[in-house]
Order: structure tokens, then sequence, then C-alpha cells
């Protein structure tokens, strides 16, 4: 320990910290600055992004010694140059949308100032240079670049009441995103909080026999070791509710690298300080069975009991029989592992009650309801045993909706008898949480000679790692989906999910159907160039509609806006042709391409009731208070959810309280996934405040229409009638709960398996670089049925970062366990990787949801990939059926096609 | 990570005394070793060796013109190449100064750091080959020097010993020079290079080629020139000097398959690069 001296933020500051401690580390722990974040601690994720001297860097690479006599700038600066640069930048964020989950956005707010002081007026390179080091997995970026181009303050506007939805409003918890102020799952802990250090299997298939630690305790230091033994209840976990197959700490047996197996619990100095080769473990390597087809070989060994063959389930669908027709399509596709690369860390920390029963967990999650179940079957308590309050979630994407570190964190905390707090490590949080299933796809396809599709077949298998997650979630909801958006009568498809020795695969954004899109999508462009049609052309013929029937023998009733996409689209499809053809004929190396891609997908759970419920009470002291379990992860359903319970109630969004997504104050809302929040959440938010609403206006026997303000605790209902809150006996309360109406699938996957789909289509323009294999996307324009645009702002921000995270699974990004386990070797776009992106939003209103809303979380991925795979088709001629599509592989590819 | 000694001499002198007298690792910007740190504990080895700071030894952060070239000191960050007044010689090394990481990197981490790393990607590399630079190394016998070439004996290794370090780079003053520099990655910001070339290129008023220094990175264990295409480039008139590039002049290159390209492609692309940067004139 030294003592260093510096100025931070404006005023001098001494603080007695290891001289080797990364800089980012210091201004957290020992300075209580956790508006500077830590996503990788590598340098590679620019969140811990400061000033020093006046230039950015970043912190988790500045040894603290460094900065003895340095001026040091964070977030949290409000004073002098850069506190004012930083209060414009910060209103313009707000305003422009450009914070969604946040986590980001100090290293933002931080690189944007550094250029700002440096140049009062930059151009739009200069912003993208400037921020080249930070990067962003919600927005994609543009949101972000609009909002440092317009640094200054922001006129802002609160919607009167009956006019909050369709508004675009800032989202309603932005001001502590930007301001260093809210508190991600590392940002809080109590003070007398122990670490936790999870050992991990370094061995994709391994037996392991422990040894004396109790001793090793004694040597180490520490206050406990903890192993399977010490799980309270039942170790075990799982998404699906009777299959609960992966340990919270492995028994003698691992099946994936990465897989926990000892807790290491103390002081943080102690746990940090542990080799794992200085711990009684003894190792026994099996081998492991890695990808889909090692594990469905006939002498693959059985990696779980349940589990004949590997096979984790199959989904079906059958509707008729397919058949080949004028013009067939045929090919076989792969997709490799993809990491949701949230920008934070799993992080949190648990607090045992002193009745040496209760638990409380905060840790960022997608699903605290779920959280608070699997915590408590790990304990062996009751549910309500167990308090989860949800950090806030610096990212999600679906991979934060199996639990993480909170099973790991109660037994640790129930050990020790005290709080226990981790932080994972970026490979840490790599190796060990879920990914996007690998698929490897066989289709067919076949269209008759005016180019309607006749019949599909779909054939894949799916990886689902060591460990069943979400793997059966995937292997139902493909195959409803796998003949994309189009009128189809003859189909026959089949999704397996098959247990390997690589990393547990799960919930992604999409549950694999952007995986069965690229397949689809690049059948489609075969059998328009069998028939020498335009490829809109051939989309816009077979786009599926109202009135239609679906693949699962579901009819379209309503909202059903996929021909209206594709018309949007359709005059800069047209202009994007003649573009590149103009182009091309006189660039040889460097050639254009456009491509266009569809998509649907069911909102909500498959066939499965998948409730919310809220409460909104209005008290006797005038306080308006939602109480909304829905957790935003930054998408913006809290904002979302407010504006509908706004209109629905009559009362201006200004005067609503909060209380959040806390297992014990706040009803489940569901998780936050399948694009479900707005949809299902949001119409029990309209319930809610329409019941509010009946409770008053009968309360004053007032009519439907009348209009209600709130003053104080006067609440006029109509002309004539007001009510005197503080008059009443009791606060006034009302709930809402919607369940989306939906029926079982058959063994033929027929039947209802959602109560509304979103729609969308996309094109795509790309150059590549032909003799290096570069490809380098353009523009993309985007089309999307979204229902009603709750929110546009926050609407497209969904969009604008689905297209970038597609982008990156088309392009760069690809897992591969024990190789990609950072933030270098794993690719994600960065903010000169993401084009200008247009959107058309369309808005064909959905009856069953709130004010005719739907889910946009997931749709925008989907096209983006086949999208840019069909242009560079266009561009090169080379079909590509393996993504990432990296320069090496499609200039392989250009070569095979020459030969 | 409590156990590690940490030294931060304001001295060179007092710097040597502690490099000669432990095994201690040299940290600058500390963008290569931290990051290495980080890797380790992730899987279970938090240890590290005593460190030596030398960020606060004054007169090491200067670029200086000498009479026979540039002295380009061993605390000089991507940052102050950029913002130096530095004649065309150096334009590929500014490029790579603007390619390297973010502008974050870019701050903190210095020129000689990324050559002590020795990294097969690192950037500034094959442009300190091209630019024919010298390392300035200080010992307790006192300095010696040794062409970038002899420095690197191999991946991530030289040939500094364990009780000295690098004190400055020096670039010796080539005439009607022209620096160049193409890198090839998978996005756009903060990328490992699949492969990339560096050129210096004099040429006389007749716009032939005088003297021609070309070197390839990411393409073998370490950074190496092309001594049979520089000699076939001199005498060659510049405009055409991208047709020269022929597949045997990539003989002595040995490219490797890995996650981020196969070897194949490494070496058609630096073939491809080549040209370019030949094309653009160095
Ligand atoms: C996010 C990120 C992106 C990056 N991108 C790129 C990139 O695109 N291209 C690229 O080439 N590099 C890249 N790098 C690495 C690059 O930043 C480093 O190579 C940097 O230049 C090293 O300088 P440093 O001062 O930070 O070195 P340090 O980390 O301080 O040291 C690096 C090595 O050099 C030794 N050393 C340093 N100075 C001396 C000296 N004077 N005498 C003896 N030994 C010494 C150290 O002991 C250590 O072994 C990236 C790094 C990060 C974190
Ligand atoms: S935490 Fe510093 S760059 Fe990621
Ligand atoms: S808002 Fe940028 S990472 Fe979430």
């Amino acid at each position: 320990m030294i003592d260093i001296a510096f100025t931070l933020n404006g005023a001098p500051c001494t603080v007695t910290a290891p001289p080797f401690a990364p800089l980012s580390d210091t201004l957290r722990e020992r300075l209580g600055l956790t508006g500077t974040k830590e996503g990788c601690n590598a340098g590679d994720c620019g969140a811990c992004t400061v000033l020093v001297d006046g230039a950015q860097a970043c912190a988790c690479l500045i040894p603290s010694a460094q900065v003895q006599s340095a001026q040091v700038e964070t977030v949290e600066a409000t004073d002098g140059a850069v506190g004012a640069v930083l209060a414009r930048l910060r209103a313009a964020f707000l305003a422009h949308g450009a914070a969604q989950c946040g986590i980001c956005s100090p290293g933002m707010l931080m690189a944007a100032a550094d250029l700002l002081l440096r140049d009062a007026a930059p151009d739009r390179a200069a912003v993208r240079d400037a921020l080249g080091g930070v990067l962003c997995r919600c927005t994609g970026y543009a949101k972000i670049l609009d909002a440092v181009l317009d640094a200054s303050p922001q006129a802002t506007h609160s919607p009167l009441a009956g006019e909050a939805v369709g508004a675009s409003i800032a989202r309603l918890d932005g001001a502590a995103k930007l301001d260093g102020t809210d508190r991600f799952g590392a940002d809080e802990a109590p003070a007398d909080a122990l670490w936790l250090r999870v050992v991990r299997s370094p061995h994709a298939s391994a037996r392991f026999s422990l040894g004396d630690l109790e001793a090793a305790r004694g040597a180490l230091g520490l206050e406990a070791i903890i192993t399977a033994a010490d799980v309270p209840g039942l170790n075990a976990f799982g998404i699906m509710p009777n299959l609960k197959d992966q340990p919270v700490l492995a028994d003698g047996l691992v099946r994936f690298r990465g897989e926990a197996l000892l807790g290491l619990v103390g002081t943080r100095e102690a746990v940090a300080a542990v080799r794992d080769a200085a711990l009684p473990i003894t190792w026994h390597p099996l081998p492991a069975l890695h990808g889909a087809a090692a594990a469905s070989a006939a002498d693959a060994p059985q990696l779980h009991a349940h589990a004949p063959g590997n096979l984790l389930i199959e989904g079906r669908l059958n509707r008729n029989t397919p058949a080949r027709d004028v013009a067939n399509a045929e090919g076989h596709f792969t997709t490799g592992f993809v990491e949701h690369a949230y920008i934070e860390p799993e992080a949190g920390y648990a607090q045992p009650a002193p009745d040496g029963i209760g638990m409380e967990v905060f840790a960022c999650t997608q699903a605290p309801y779920m959280d608070r179940e699997e915590t408590a079957r790990v304990l062996g308590v009751a549910e309500d045993a167990v308090r989860i309050r949800p950090s806030a979630c610096g990212g999600g994407f679906g991979g934060k909706l199996d639990v993480s570190v909170q099973p790991l964190l109660a037994v640790a905390a129930r050990k020790a008898g005290r709080p226990v707090r981790i932080i994972y490590s970026r490979a840490e949080s790599m190796a060990s949480t879920t990914k996007r299933h690998p698929a490897s796809i066989t289709a067919r396809m076949a269209a008759d000679a005016e180019g309607r599709f006749t019949s599909y077949e779909f054939d894949a298998d799916f990886n689902t790692g060591a460990y069943a997650s979400w793997g059966a979630t995937v292997a139902n909801r493909v195959p409803v989906h796998a003949g994309g958006p189009y009128r189809i009568t003859n189909l026959r498809n089949r999704a397996r999910a098959i247990y390997t020795n690589d990393t547990p695969a799960g919930a992604f954004r999409g549950f694999g159907v952007p995986q069965a899109a690229i397949a689809t999508e690049s059948l489609v462009d075969d059998l328009a160039e069998q028939l020498g049609l335009d490829r809109w052309e051939i989309r816009r013929r077979n786009a599926i509609g109202r009135g239609d029937t679906t693949h699962s023998g579901q009819v379209l009733h309503a909202s059903a806006g996929l021909p209206e996409c594709l018309d949007a689209l359709k005059p800069d499809w047209n202009a994007m042709l003649a573009q590149v053809a103009a182009h091309n004929a006189t660039a040889p190396r460097v050639r254009l391409g456009a491509g266009i891609a569809c998509m649907w997908y069911g909102c909500g759970n498959t066939s499965m009731s998948n409730p919310s419920r809220m409460k909104l009470t209005l008290a006797r002291d005038g306080t308006l208070t939602l109480f909304n379990g829905a957790v935003d992860i930054g998408q913006g359903s809290t904002t979302v959810m407010a504006q509908i319970c706004a209109d629905a109630l009559g009362l201006p969004l200004a005067q609503f309280r909060f209380v959040l997504g806390d297992t014990a104050r706040t009803y489940d809302a569901g998780k936050t996934s399948a694009s479900r929040q707005t949809f299902v959440s949001g119409r029990a938010a309209m319930e809610t405040g329409l019941a509010l609403r009946r409770r008053i206006l009968a309360l004053a026997n007032a009519g439907e229409d009348a209009v209600l303000a709130l003053d104080g605790t006067q609440l006029r209902v109509g002309e004539a009638r007001v009510i005197d809150l503080a008059a009443l006996p009791e606060d006034l309360e009302a709930e809402g709960r919607y369940d989306p109406p939906t029926t079982a699938l058959d063994a033929d996957g027929q039947g209802t398996p959602y109560a509304t789909y979103g729609f969308a289509a996309q094109i795509a323009l790309v150059s590549v670089d032909t003799a290096l294999g570069v490809t380098k996307v353009r523009r993309i324009v985007a089309a999307q049925d979204v229902g009603r645009a709750v929110n546009p702002t926050l609407v497209l921000g969904q969009i604008h970062g689905g297209i970038a995270q597609g982008l990156g699974l088309a392009l760069m990004e690809e897992f591969i366990p024990g190789r990609t386990e950072n933030l270098h070797d794993y690719l994600i776009p960065t903010v000169g990787d993401v084009p200008e992106i247009d959107v058309h939003l369309i808005e064909d209103p959905e009856p069953e949801g709130p004010y005719g809303a739907k889910g946009v979380g997931e749709p925008a991925l989907v096209p983006t990939a086949p999208a840019i795979l069909s242009a560079i088709r266009h561009a090169t001629g080379v079909t590509m059926r393996q993504v990432p599509v990296l320069p090496h592989r499609l200039w392989e590819a250009q070569r095979a096609l020459r030969r | 990570m409590g156990m590690t000694a940490y030294h931060r001499p304001t001295t060179l002198q007092d710097a040597l005394a502690i490099r000669a007298g432990a095994d201690v690792a040299v940290l600058a910007g500390g963008t290569d070793i931290f990051p290495a740190r980080t890797a380790r504990a992730a899987w279970g080895d938090p240890t590290h060796r005593d460190v030596l700071d030398i960020s606060a030894i004054p007169g090491l952060r200067d670029i200086e013109e000498t009479a026979e070239g540039w002295r380009i000191g061993c605390l000089v960050t991507w940052s102050g190449l950029l913002r130096a007044p530095l004649p065309p010689i150096f334009d590929g090394l500014k490029a790579a100064s603007r390619e390297v990481g973010g502008m974050q990197v870019q701050s903190r981490g210095t020129l000689v750091g990324n050559l002590v790393t020795a990294s097969p990607a690192g950037d500034g590399i094959p442009n300190l080959l091209a630019l024919d630079a010298t390392v300035e190394i200080a010992g307790p016998h006192g300095i010696r020097r040794l062409p970038v070439a002899d420095f690197l004996t191999g991946y991530r290794a030289t040939a500094l010993a364990a009780d000295e370090l690098v004190i400055a780079l020096q670039v010796p003053r080539l005439e009607n020079a022209q620096g160049g520099f193409r890198k090839l990655g998978a996005r756009h910001y903060l990328v490992i290079s699949i492969a990339m070339a560096a050129g210096v290129i004099a040429t006389n008023t007749a716009g032939r080629i005088t003297a021609a220094r070309i070197a390839l990175g990411a393409c073998s264990t370490t950074a190496q020139r092309l001594p049979a295409l520089e000699a076939v480039l001199t005498g060659v008139d510049h405009a055409q000097a991208a047709r020269v590039v022929q597949p045997h002049h990539l003989e002595a290159i040995t490219p490797i398959d890995d996650i981020r390209a196969t070897a194949a492609y490494r070496r058609d692309a630096a073939l491809v690069l080549l040209r370019d940067l030949l094309e653009a004139r160095a």
C-alpha cells in the first residue's frame, strides 16, 4: 500500500492503495466512485474510460501509482470544463436515447468529453474515432453518435394526460445511468461482505477428487471453501420445470470447461491471492464431446442419465407432405456459438437473514422470480424466504435469464453466515454462462413456376452444451418459425437439442430463429435465382399477411404487416440495386451487393402460460405508484409500462412514482425475454391503469370519458366531482393481469403457440474487397411491424441494437471455448462497424396488445445476418453457408467458386 | 496480488539498479502488462512478478531530431507520435499509431513497449523494421545498440537481458523517403492485425525508387523485412512498383493457422497488402 496524491474531479485527493491495483479498482473500491465501470479489465471494452491529464485512458490499465500528481476526471465530475461538457452530453444522451442499459455510458461520456474538449465542433468521423475504444452492445451506436454531435441543452417535454403512448419521451431511469449513480451488480454491497471466488474446471470433461480442504482453507487464510456438500438444498438448477440438470457446484464430475467446483470465501485479498494450483484438486480428464456431431455419434458416451444418445429434446412441425416442384433449393448451413457480450459481467451479493433461513440477493438479472425459485430450491427453503432485488442490468440479451451468481452467493452466504459478494471476471463470464446455440442445419425449399413456395423441409441439430438451459425452448420455437414468414402449405421441420461437453447454450435474442433464418432466406434467394425472379419480388409474392394461416395452422386475424414492411422497402431496394449495378460496372475489386431478408417472431413463451401482473396505488397522500415487476435491462420497459399505464388511467406520466422489480414488493411480471414485456406486461399495465380508473369513476359516479386531474390530495373527476383522497378510508389500489391466449401444440406442431407475431424485413448494402475477402456493411434499411410504437425512440433503439448484433453474427462473432474468452479475441462490432441505419416503423395494431403494441426486442436481429449474406452473394456470386463470414472464409469460398 | 513489490524510481540509475538486483517486470504504459495479468488470473494464477515502473523517470518522453535522424524516447506513446511534427518517412508509423487499439490505448501505450512485447501482431514492429530503427539499450555496463531485426529473436522473445532497459529508438534519416502502412483486421477499431505491411520508399526526382524497405507483420513468428523484394524494387519507377511484387518475394514468411485466419489466406493477403502499399506510393 502506498499513499497516492492526485487531483480527482478538480479537487485534491489522497488515497491509500496498492500501487499495482488498476486505477479503476482504486476509484471504485477505495474511493467509492462506482461510476467508472469495469467490463473486462483488459482495455477491450472502454467502460472504464476516464481522463488522465486531459486524455482518455482505460482506468483498468493504469497502475494506481501512475496517477501520483496527475489530474483524473471521472463521470462523477461536475465542475470545471469537464463538468460543463459532461452536463451537455448527458442532456443529449438522454434526449436521443443514447443510453440503454447504461453500462457503457460513463465510458462513452468520458471518451466524448475528451473529444469535445479538444474539438468543439467535430464531424461524425471524428466522433467515431474518439469513441472507437468504447464498446456498446445495446444501441448500435447511432444514437450515441447523434447525441455527441448534438451535445447541447435539450428541451424536455412531459406528455399531457392521455398523450404518453406514442411519445418519444426520454427513458425515466436515464438520469442515473448518465451521472454514474445507477447501481449495477458490482456497484453495491454491504461493507462487511466477504468475497467469493469460484474455482472452475480447466477441462471440458473430467472427474475430480478433492483432498484436505480444511487444511487448505487454513493455510490460505480463507473463511470457507464451499463444495457440492455445502449446498443445503438441491444441488441443481435449470430452466425447464422438470429438468434441473446443472449443479451449482460440480460433484466429482465436470461436463464443460468453466464449470464451477469450489467457492473460495474470504477477504478480497485472500480469495484473490489463491492459485488454483495450490488447491487439493486431483483431475482425471476424460475424452470430451465437442460439437453436436460428435455427441450424436453412435459410440459417443452418454453425458446425462436421462438423455440416451445425448438427445435433450426434438421439436417437430408437420403440415401436409413436402414434395419437389418446379424450382428446388437445398443447403447445409452452420453457425457457431455466439456470446451475449453484455458489457456488465455478472455480479452481486447475498445477505443472509439472521434467522438462518431467509436470503436476499442483489444481482443483475432478467428474471427475478425465476431466480427466487432457483435460489430457494438450492437453499432448501420456501420461495418467500428468498428476496431478489435486481440491480441495474448492464445488458442481458437472454444471457441473464439463467441464474449465474445467485445460487453460488446464496450457498456461500449461508455457509459464512455473512453477506458475500462476487464480481465475475470477463473470462469467467464468457466461459461459464450461456451462449447462442451453434446450429447445423439441412433445409430444402420448393416453389412453383410462379415463384409460390410450396414445400419446406428443415432438419437441425442445436448444440445445447453440457446442460439443458433453454435448449428445449429453442427446439420448440424453431420448427414453428423455420419456414419463415411465408405462405407454405407443406412442411416437415425437425429441431433437436443435443448435449455436448461445450459451454451451455441458452437463450439469446431469437432463441434459434436467427440461425434458422440464415438457412431459409438463403434458399429463398436460390429459388429466386432459379426462377429469374427479383429477390424482393419472390418474398412479396409469398409474404404471409392478415387472414393467412401459419405453418402451425394458426390464422393471423390481425397485425400481420410483413407485406407493408416489404412495400415500404421497395423504393430503397430499387435504388440500392441501381447503385450496385452502376458501381460494379467499373469496379472489379471492391464490389457492392444488395441483400434482403424477412422474419417473423412469436411474442411470448411458446404455447405456455406466461402471465404478468401489476399493481397501481393512489394513496391518501396523493402519491400515485406503479408496482412493476418487469426488469428493465436497457430496452426501456420501465418507461413503456409507465406510458401505457398513464394513458389507461388518464393522468399525466409525470405524476407517477415507481416500485420496480423486487420480489418482495412487486408482482411477478415474468421474464424479460421472448419480446414479451411490452406486449404481455404492457397489457397488464394497461389493465392495471384501467382498473384503477374504473374504481375512481365508480367512486365519483362519473361517466366513462370523465377527465381526471390530480392536484395534491385532490382528485378531480370530470367537471363536477372532486375526491379528497385524504378523506378516504384507505388508499385506492387496483391490479391488472394478462396472460396471452395460446394453445398447446400437438405432436405435429399444430396449434396456436403465440397470441401475436412481430414481422420485419431488412435490406443491406455491403461492399466486399474481393481481394482480401473483407466485407463492410454500408447501409441497412429496416421495416418492422411493431403494432404500435409506444415510444418510437426506444423502439428505434431496439432495432438499431438488434441490427448491430445481427451484423456481428454475420461477420465476426464466434465463441470458441478456451480460445475466445475475452473481448479482443471475441470480436463484437465497434462504432466503426455499424453502418447508417434507416428504419420504417409499420404500425399494424395488435388487438390483444396494449394500444396495439407488440414485441420488438428480438425481431430486429433476425433478418440482419441473412440480408448481409444475401448482399455478399450479390456482390461476389458466393453463397456463404457458414457464419461468421470471416475474411479468410469468404476468400476461400471465392477461390472455390473460381476453381 | 498482494505480494507483488512495486518500484517506481525517478532516475535511470535507480531503475537499472533495481533491474540488476531482482527479476522484475518492466512497466511503461501497462497496456500489455495488465491484460496479460487479467488473463492469467482468470484461470487461477493471480501471481505476478515484481514491477519496475519506469514512467516516473524524466527525459524519456521526447522525440528529438539528431544529426543522424531521430531519437524516440522509450516512454513516447502512440498519441505522442501522432502529435509530433515528423516528416513523411514516419507516415507509416503514424498510420499504425492511429490504428492501435482505441484512443485510450494510444494515450498510454508506448512504441517501445510494443517492440519489447515482440508479438507477431505488434503494429509498431514492421514500421520500425522499415524505418531501419536501432534499439538503444542501457545496462549495468553502459549503452549498447542493436538493429530492430537483431533485437527480435523469436516469438515474443528479444535480445534484451534481464538487467537491461530499452531507453530509446533511433531512426536514421533517409532523404525523399515516404512511409506507409496497411493493416488488415476483422473489424474497424480495437482489432489485432490478421496481417500487415509497412514500407519506407525513397525516390529520386525522376520518380525512380532509390531505396525500398518493406516489412510484413503477423505473417511469421516475428515481423520481417523482404530483402528480395526490396532488391528488385530499387531502380523501378515508383508508379510501376505495385506490379513488381510477386508471390516468390514472400517465400521467407511462415504464416500460421489461428482463430483469426488461415496460413494460406495470410500469404495471399500479404501479397495484396504489399501491392496496395506500393500502389499508394508507400
Ligand atoms: C485494447 C488494446 C488494444 C490493443 N491494440 C493493439 C493493436 O491494434 N496493435 C498493436 O500492435 N498493439 C495493440 N495493443 C498492445 C499495445 O497497446 C502495446 O503493445 C503497447 O504498445 C505496449 O506499450 P506499453 O507501454 O503499454 O507496454 P507495457 O505493458 O508497459 O509493457 C509491454 C512490455 O514491454 C516491456 N517494456 C516496456 N517498456 C520497456 C523498456 N523501456 N525497456 C524494457 N522493457 C520494456 C514490458 O516489460 C512488457 O514486457 C493493444 C492493447 C490493448 C489493451
Ligand atoms: S474495463 Fe477497462 S477496458 Fe474494459
Ligand atoms: S447501453 Fe451501451 S452497453 Fe448497454
